[in-house]
């Protein structure tokens, strides 16, 4: 952030220089080369019936990190991440081209089975989705069905403690989830998405539903389960994404030439590198705050 | 991740084969559940059509049912008494339900507190509940017991049957006409019942005319409130209420337990108008009903 | 404006304020009436009801409900052969009926195909249209022989162990009826069901899904559970109108009064049925009575199913609100 006519945006950028590197409790990274891959992504393009909504996006995803997807609303974040779990499927006339590897594994092929695929790739929703159950339903309903019923009971109490909400729902387990404030309801649809042992967890504006307080617990879950789980999260909240994530990818809307637009990866790195000294004009425009 | 997780995505291990054939089984029988009620209603109206439209002809309208349908080939016989009664019980039922309906409808809606409301709701709900033989043998009780049968009788046991839903639809449409508008008149200095019949009725019209039509649709092939109310029958084409008139759904009772297949045809006949008219009647209905609805959604634009 | 100019219309306003006044009284007044009409019906309906059955109230008593047999020529009257054809018959068709409603339910919302929605839906709802006369001609001419001809033998000779299956008689029995009352009261369970489950949240079908279940699992954990209760009610509903029904299970039953048979092959008679078949040859006096009896019986059965469909419904509400 060297140019002298960046008066007014100095505040802002310096505000998230002292998050990237004051309030994150974040490890240096290694060299890219010696994290290992968790997705592989060649030139991904996602169509609603003849619209795309994202196009061309090629990226990796590592392994025990926190990989946050940024952009400006309508850039095709949300779409970018249910791509990786195939939940894009359930919308009828949804298309998605280009290799999707997870582990070498190109998931986005017809004859991968999206079920056997969202057992390992697990989602957290924006707005939190508890089931009307109990408790201790909401997280044992995942484990009896998928088949993970032994020591049940176990499980489920090591979800809710991984999700940081042991302590404030062991006696009441068999209450109902919808009684659970909304920060609790989503820690609980969190340990819901672990406790089936997902190898990576998605998660689509997890706080932007919640107050400071909650936002802030979530967080540091980010931080503590990161390794156990890899974690990708789309915010809209820059200062989040600086605080939580190792990696950040910052999408943003390409306009064609008959007024169509798109979405598309502007630029992928390490978080720090995005915010302080992006490569991009267009990442430098939206991190500075002088658009999005 | 495991490699045996990893390949589970490729090459399913037994649970997960397990969980699918259930679900591929499920989802056939919900298939098969949607095939067979498709199936059923195409087979029971091919069967009306077919039978039916080939004992279509002219007779079916002009002349009445013959006793010698069974001994006698070919005995020109018909429906037209039927027809005749119908149109007059179905009518002078639908004189007697409109009104008192909207009637009912318009005080739930303008007039009725929010307790009454609800009270009022539960009465027509419980009416409509009553089976319509119970309601045929009350009309008896009421009204054949002391002054004998007549189509007058018929029609009233018929208007109870169409009142709950003509209420209900009116009750609806009301329910969709925005206060704005009601507010807009009082306003002006325009009296409640003028805004009301003037304003918020004509509004309306499409919904009220859309309820009136299902509820003749409904109550045209109601055979039970007409037995004990007017079922003792001449075999003339007679038009006078204060007599009981045949009726169509009661010509096809009849005929269907008589032995001879002439008769069976003229009940297929009889069947094939008026499923037709059913079906007719119900389609425009709902027409009528995206039509209103549009005019509603629009006028509140 | 001066008030020399207010006061004509303030006078004015006053004379049409009467008649204003009068006119709205008026209007209340006769919607009002309406009103009444309606409660005094209902009134009237259970008054004259019971007022007919009185002789047979009193001379009968509460042993007419389990009195087997009716011969008006000896004036023994009971209600228990109708009570049984009527709950075998109705609750036959409820088993059958629902585990289809539901299926077609399921079909129209989660797996029908876009364009074949809208068709299929209005299909069954016709279904409803038909009037029960044509579909009991229909059971007569059509299903009955197919039934005795092939259904019930087969069934018979795969099952016959059970008494339930036994020998087959002619094509006027209790299952015929019970076939008959299933495809009555398919529509009204599916369209209820269809509503209920096209109002589960998709955040919670999306909850489900995104944790590897498959769709099965997911409807079987989320939207069954969600649904429930309006299932119940859609099931009362379509329980009531069963019972009601009197003109296509008179045409397919055989109204056979006089024994109790568990042979589903059998012919035998419901409440209903029975009414709508003495409506030519019912005696003044006891007979008749013992007819208004069985319509009272017929009227409490609906108003208890009235009355349990809106309990139902009321408590469903009270937690879809809540959730």
């Amino acid at each position: 952030m060297t140019s002298p006519t960046k008066g007014d945006s100095v505040s802002t950028s310096s505000t998230i220089e002292n998050a990237v590197r004051v309030e994150t409790k974040r490890q240096p990274l290694p060299p890219r080369e010696r994290l290992e891959q968790v997705f592989d992504i060649q030139d991904l393009t996602a169509i609603y019936g003849s619209k795309p909504a994202l196009k061309g996006v090629s990226m990796e995803v590592y392994k025990n990190l926190v990989t946050a997807v940024i952009g400006p609303s309508g850039c095709g974040k949300s779409t970018f991440i249910r791509c990786l779990n195939r939940m894009n499927d359930l919308v009828p006339g949804f298309r998605q081209t280009g290799t999707l590897r997870y582990h070498g594994v190109d998931i986005a092929g017809k004859d991968v089975d999206p079920v056997a695929v969202r057992r390992t790739i697990g989602m957290v929703f924006q707005r939190p989705n508890p089931f009307p159950k109990s408790i201790y339903d909401n997280v044992a309903w995942g484990l009896r069905v998928l088949g993970m019923k032994d020591n049940l009971s176990d499980r489920v109490e090591r979800a809710l403690t991984q999700a940081a909400l042991w302590d404030e729902v062991r006696d009441r387990l068999k209450q109902s989830a919808l009684g659970l404030s909304g920060g609790q309801q989503q820690r609980l649809c969190i340990a819901r998405a672990i406790a089936v042992e997902p190898d990576v967890v998605l998660m689509d504006e997890p706080a932007s539903a919640l107050d400071p307080i909650a936002t802030q617990a979530i967080e540091q879950l980010l931080h503590e389960l990161k390794d156990q789980y890899s974690f990708v999260i789309v915010t809209h909240n820059m200062q989040q994404a600086a605080r939580v994530a190792d990696m950040t990818a910052f999408f943003s809307i390409s306009r064609g030439a008959e007024g169509d637009r798109w979405g598309e990866l502007v630029e992928y790195d390490a978080t720090e590198k995005i915010f302080t000294a992006p490569s991009d004009k267009r990442t430098e425009d939206y991190v500075t705050g002088r658009f999005g | 991740m495991s490699a045996a997780e990893l390949s589970a995505l490729q090459r399913p291990n037994d649970r997960l084969r397990r969980r699918r054939i259930a679900n591929r089984a499920m989802e056939l029988l919900a298939w098969l559940a949607a095939a067979i009620a498709v199936a059923l209603l195409a087979i029971v109206v091919w069967s009306v059509a077919k039978r039916g439209a080939s004992a279509l002809n002219i007779d079916l309208f002009t002349k009445t049912p013959s006793a010698l349908a069974g001994f006698v080939p070919n005995v020109q016989q018909g429906l037209a008494n039927a027809f005749v009664g119908s149109i007059v019980i179905v009518g002078i039922a639908t004189l007697i339900a409109l009104p008192i309906g909207i009637l009912v409808a318009i005080y739930v809606n303008e007039f009725a507190p929010r307790k009454i409301r609800s009270g009022i709701n539960l009465v027509l709900d419980v009416l409509n509940g009553i089976p319509a033989i119970v309601i045929g043998i009350f009309v008896f009780g009421l009204i054949v017991v002391t002054r004998g049968q007549s189509a007058l009788a018929g029609s009233f046991a018929l208007s109870v049957l169409m009142l709950p839903l003509v209420s209900r639809a009116t009750i609806e449409v009301l329910a969709l006409v925005p206060s704005s508008l009601r507010e807009a008149s009082l306003g002006l200095g325009v009296p409640r019942w003028r805004t009301t019949l003037g304003i918020v009725l004509p509004q309306t019209i499409g919904g009220i005319v859309t309820g009136a039509v299902l509820a003749v649709a409904r109550v045209a092939g109601e055979t039970a409130p007409l037995l004990f109310t007017s079922s003792l029958v001449s075999n003339q084409i007679e038009w006078n209420p204060t007599h009981p008139l045949y009726s169509v759904p009661l010509a096809i009772y009849e005929l269907s337990e008589q032995d001879s297949s002439a008769d069976h045809a003229l009940a297929w006949a009889g069947a094939f108008v008026l499923l037709m008219f059913i079906l007719v009647t119900s389609l425009t209905a709902r027409w009528l009903a995206n039509r209103s609805r549009r005019k509603l959604t629009g006028a509140s634009r | 404006m001066s008030t020399l100019d207010a006061t004509p219309d303030l006078a004015r306003r006053s004379v049409s304020g009467r008649r204003a006044r009068l006119g709205d009284l008026l209007l209340q007044g006769v919607a009002a009436g309406a009103v009444i009409y309606t409660l005094v019906l209902l009134g009237l309906i259970a008054w004259k009801v019971i007022q007919g059955a009185r002789l047979s109230l009193s001379t009968l008593g509460l042993g007419f409900i389990t009195t087997v047999g009716w011969d008006p020529v000896h004036d023994h009257f009971g209600a228990a052969v109708f009570l049984f054809g009527t709950a075998v018959t109705s609750i036959g068709a409820l088993l059958l009926a629902t585990p289809l409603a539901l299926g077609i339910a399921l079909f129209l919302t989660e797996l029908a195909p876009g364009w074949i929605r809208g068709p299929v839906t209005a299909l069954v709802e016709t279904l409803a249209a038909i009037p029960s006369v044509v579909i009991g001609l229909w059971g007569i001419i059509v299903l009955g022989p197919v039934l005795r001809d092939h259904v019930m033998p087969a069934l018979h000779s795969a099952l016959g162990f059970i008494p339930l299956f036994g020998p087959v008689g002619t094509q006027f029995s209790i299952f015929t009826a019970i076939v008959v009352l299933t495809i009555m009261i398919l529509p009204i369970i599916s369209s209820i069901s269809r509503e209920l489950f096209l109002g589960v949240p998709a955040e919670l079908k999306e909850a489900a899904l995104g944790l590897g279940t498959t769709r099965w699992e997911m409807v079987r954990g989320v939207v069954f559970p969600y649904a429930r209760g309006g299932v119940a009610a859609a099931m009362i509903l379509g329980l009531g109108r069963a019972v009601g029904e009197a003109i296509a299970v008179s045409m397919v039953i055989g109204s056979f009064d006089n024994g109790i048979s568990w042979n589903l092959f059998n012919p035998g008679d419901s409440i209903a049925g029975k009414l709508a078949n003495e409506y030519a040859t019912a005696n003044p006096g006891l007979e008749t009575s013992s007819l208004f009896y069985l319509a009272l019986i017929l009227l409490v059965f609906s108003l208890v199913i009235s009355f349990l469909a809106q309990v139902i419904v009321r408590r469903v509400a009270k937690r879809q609100g809540y959730a």
